[in-house]
């Protein structure tokens, strides 16, 4: 398996997209954070950009990936391996070459502007870790779903739609169910409701960080509990690790049963 | 030169100490109660406390007396009623350590009782475990400088406040220490007080409560975590400037809570990391100038009955909503503010934004509505909204815009 992972890995070392998207977030990092002087700003940019557009770039990697490498994963086939290593080789190969770019990507700058000193240090990590995880959700999904569909464009349209879905229309579903509903109880609705997104997830955890003072502001016990103690945050991490979990096995599933 | 003024000094020793005579009090004198003490002394006598506990309560002081503290000597109250009565004009108190007044749910015990009593001076006292700290009644010209009043007050029910004044005037509170009270600094039917440099945190409910007081002005005081923070209500030409309102988090929970004020100024202030930073209702002709605005959930949440308040060259800094209305009428003003969540460019470098800024979005309508929608905060899909809204405003003040918004912080 980590042979597999190894090939996987420098062969996106060596095409220059993992080199592109390092330096994007690099060059994103830095802008903001040297001619904004304001970390507190950066870091809400930071995740404004994070929690759309990791999710987005993991998704599209994945499927090309997966879509352009499928000779060499016939190739693999016929060696005698486990079906269960090339797949999770191949997986981890992408999701840890895309998180390796945004941690080092962001990260240089944020070392480099002395954010050690900085109380910011916290918000910032929980940042990247959550960035790191969407990565590994969304290229996990995004190798479900090139792996159930022979069709490379219709692989590719539902990739971006779950994507569409999960980043946009599921908030939008999210708040006329909640305008509607207002008559009723809501905060355990809501809060379960989160759960099902991962975007949303990832977006609480990094609003506990930044906007616990508004969250604060709300009457209901169970959002207290949530938002004012350490049960949210342990929560929303570990229900942000099963929606890691649950897709890998899923390749894991598919693949064994996948007649090439 | 000596020779001169040494007979006149001499004089003038002879003359104080007959007029005002000093008594010491410890555990070895002769008098070794403070209110025996004080039934000894004579108007205008001095009173000298040396080190150690005394165990007195329902103390009363009837004459002009200036009792000081050497060492920090313990009153302890042993929860008896109240421990200094001041009823009288001209006392003076320092370094004293008075704790342990008593506790009840019809009288106001406190460790100070100060009654219609004129020019008292209360200074480098530390009041513990206290009920009411200082209770102050149709007193004025009263000094209240760097006392430290604490207590452990678990419900508001059965807790009293640090300082408390009731139809008092031209008082001064300065430097004081006010926590784990029920109010740290508590106003009412009181004029011309000012309050400054004070400390009040960990209260269980305001850290500053103003009812009914006019004229007054508190500056360059600090109040922290408190239950619900600072509220001024029913008050008339309040001044507050250089203030400092920090983490009062909660569900009912606000740096500044103004209801009912008219034509105050508040100036300087800093107002960080609170639920709300200023919660406003009905009030009218109120400037808010030169304040910060750091990290609140809501800047100023504004409820209704508000007219003609100016906000002018405030800084709004990453807070979650800077502007919060309830309705679609406006009659504030806003200019010259900054705000970090401004996008606008300023072509002819003029320092302020060309195009106007709208500080309230959609989304605070909407969670003003329906506020389990908070979860949604900073949501892709709610960023769209907002931008529509700002495009066409339908539901949000339509002339409430900041039409010269800054480019940079103001210092």
């Amino acid at each position: 398996m980590f042979k597999i992972l190894k090939y996987s890995f420098y062969d996106l070392m060596r095409s220059s997209w993992s080199y592109v998207y390092f330096l994007f977030y690099l060059g994103l990092g830095s802008v903001l954070l040297f001619l904004n002087n304001d970390v507190s700003k950066a870091v809400i940019t930071l995740m404004n950009i994070i929690v759309v557009l990791t999710p987005l770039i993991g998704t599209i990697f994945g499927v090309m990936y997966y879509y352009n490498s499928r000779e060499f994963t016939e190739l693999l086939l016929a060696q005698p391996l486990k079906r269960s290593t090339i797949f999770i080789g191949q997986y981890l190969g992408v999701a840890i070459s895309l998180s390796l770019s945004l941690v080092i990507g962001l990260g240089i700058p944020f070392l480099a502007y002395g954010l050690l000193q900085s109380s910011e240090i916290f918000n910032f990590l929980s940042l990247i870790i959550v960035g790191a995880f969407l990565t590994f959700i969304f290229v996990a999904l995004a190798f479900n779903i090139a792996l159930s569909n022979e069709n490379k464009i219709k692989g590719f349209g539902y990739a971006i739609l779950m994507w569409l879905f999960l980043a946009v229309i599921y908030d939008g579903l999210f708040l006329i169910s909640l305008v509607m509903l207002q008559e009723y109880p809501l905060d355990k609705f809501s809060l379960i409701a989160t759960m099902f997104n991962p975007i949303d997830l990832s977006r609480i955890l990094i609003l506990l960080k930044l906007d616990i003072s508004a969250l604060l502001g709300y009457t209901g016990a169970v959002f207290q509990k949530f938002f004012g103690t350490n049960f949210g945050m342990v929560i929303s991490f570990s229900v942000l690790s099963l929606w890691v979990v649950f897709p890998i096995l899923r390749i894991l599933f598919k693949s064994k049963r996948k007649d090439f | 030169m000596l020779k001169k003024t040494l007979p006149l000094l001499l004089l003038l020793l002879i003359i104080s100490n007959s007029y005002a005579q000093s008594i010491e009090v410890c555990a070895t004198c002769d008098v070794n109660s403070l209110t025996d003490a004080i039934a000894k002394s004579k108007p205008h006598d001095k009173i000298t406390i040396k080190k150690g506990t005394y165990l007195e309560s329902n103390i009363l002081i009837d004459k002009p007396l200036q009792i000081i503290g050497e060492g920090n000597p313990i009153i302890d109250g042993e929860k008896k009623g109240y421990v200094l009565i001041v009823k009288s004009d001209s006392v003076s108190v320092t370094g004293l350590v008075i704790k342990n007044p008593g506790k009840s749910y019809t009288k106001d015990y406190a460790a100070v009782y100060i009654s219609q009593s004129n020019h008292f001076t209360f200074e480098n006292n530390t009041l513990e475990s206290v009920f009411f700290g200082f209770l102050i009644e149709k007193s004025h010209h009263g000094k209240i400088v760097k006392n430290h009043v604490s207590s452990q007050a678990i419900d508001q029910s059965a807790s009293g406040n640090g300082i408390h004044l009731w139809n008092c005037s031209n008082m001064l509170i300065d430097g004081n220490k006010a926590h784990n009270l029920r109010d740290g600094i508590y106003l009412e039917f009181t004029k011309e007080t000012k309050v400054t440099n004070n400390q009040s945190y960990d209260n269980m409910r305001y850290g500053l409560h103003f009812m009914f007081s006019n004229n007054n002005e508190y500056h360059n005081n600090t109040f922290t975590n408190n239950g619900a923070g600072v509220a001024v209500m029913f008050s008339k030409f309040i001044k507050m400037t250089g203030n400092t309102f920090t983490k009062n988090w909660g569900t009912a929970s606000y740096g500044l809570l103004l209801k009912e004020i008219y034509d105050a100024e508040i100036e300087n202030n800093t107002f960080e990391e609170n639920t709300i930073g200023i919660n406003v209702e009905g009030s009218t002709r109120i400037n808010y100038i030169k304040n910060n605005f750091i990290s609140n959930g809501w800047s100023v949440k504004i409820a209704g009955a508000c007219y003609a308040n100016i906000f002018k060259e405030n800084n709004f800094l990453n807070n979650s909503f800077d502007i919060s209305y309830n309705s679609n009428m406006n009659d504030n003003k806003f200019d010259s503010n900054y705000w970090s969540s401004y996008t606008g460019y300023d072509l002819d470098k003029n320092g302020i934004g060309d195009i106007p800024y709208r500080p309230v979005k959609l989304f605070s309508y909407i969670v003003n509505k329906t506020p389990e929608t908070i979860i949604l905060l900073r949501s892709l899909f709610v960023d769209i909204i907002n931008f529509s809204e700002k495009v066409s405003p339908v539901f949000t003040p339509d002339e409430l815009v900041d039409s010269s918004p800054l480019m940079t912080p103001i210092k």
